[in-house]
């Protein structure tokens, strides 16, 4: 056990990437409030990187998983900025972030 | 992050693990991506989402908690969802080829930008264009719904 945690490898990059993702599906799963299922979301997106990134690493991906690692930041970025301006107008709307009482879905 | 209930005290978990993250971006020489990931994430998202906390809260009362709901069958889930993984993670036999250390990938990957990835380059930026121009306009139309809201 202590010789397999020694020298990081593949595995342990992705193991690391399958406990954050299930975190970030438990803060989406269980959570009501919007901005912490954004979290949730921003936690699986990291994985999922930390996932290309580590094969870019260790296979001969080469530098093509850093490239599409790059392309998921941006898209994470475009994603929380529309998703905060509609968690603001759903707060303006409903007076609540609660994802329980928001089920309506015209006005 | 996931266990608190205090949203300030998620967000700023949140942010130690996307420094966490950018370390171990760090550790597979992947220097330009965790710059990136510090800049975007720790600068850019955490603030944005610290804004959406402070302009969300009801009323005056410091009041930052969130509720949890199906905390059982969502454990479950994710616990399962986490053995499946590391389970399939740990079993496969994978391709792993030894690469040579790359030095420093800023070169390399602004030559792919310009050349192989130019269309998903521009594509990008248009998406972050689109995406900012309705951010703006669905944050700045708030104030006319609020003072007629019989109009719809």
């Amino acid at each position: 056990m202590i010789q397999w945690l020694a020298e990081p490898g593949l595995t342990h990059f992705l193991i690391v990437s399958a406990i954050l993702f299930s975190l970030g599906l438990m803060a989406v799963l269980s959570k009501r409030n919007v901005i912490m299922v954004l979290m949730g979301v921003e936690l699986i997106l990291n994985s999922a990187n930390i996932n290309m990134i580590a094969f870019s690493r260790f296979t001969d991906l080469g530098l093509d998983g850093q490239m599409i690692g790059l392309f998921i930041i941006i898209i994470a970025a475009a994603e929380a900025a529309v998703a905060l301006a509609i968690v603001l107008n759903i707060y303006n709307r409903f007076n609540s972030i609660n994802l329980d009482e928001i089920s309506l879905l015209k006005g | 992050m996931v266990f608190s209930k205090n949203i300030v005290h998620s967000a700023f978990a949140l942010m130690f693990s996307l420094i966490g993250v950018a370390s171990l971006y760090v550790l597979l020489y992947a220097d330009f991506i965790a710059a990136t990931q510090l800049l975007v994430y720790v600068g850019g998202i955490l603030i944005l989402i610290l804004f959406g906390v402070m302009l969300t809260t009801q009323g005056h009362s410091f009041d930052f908690k969130t509720i949890t709901v199906n905390l059982v069958p969502a454990s479950i889930l994710s616990v399962a969802v986490a053995a499946m993984l590391i389970f399939v993670f740990v079993k496969t036999d994978w391709l792993i080829s030894e690469v040579a250390e790359p030095n420093e990938t800023i070169y390399d990957l602004g030559m792919m930008l310009m050349g192989d990835y130019i269309l998903p380059f521009i594509v990008a930026g248009v998406l972050l264009l689109i995406a900012i121009i309705g951010a703006i306009l669905m944050a700045t139309r708030l104030s006319p719904q609020t003072s007629k809201p019989d109009t719809e």
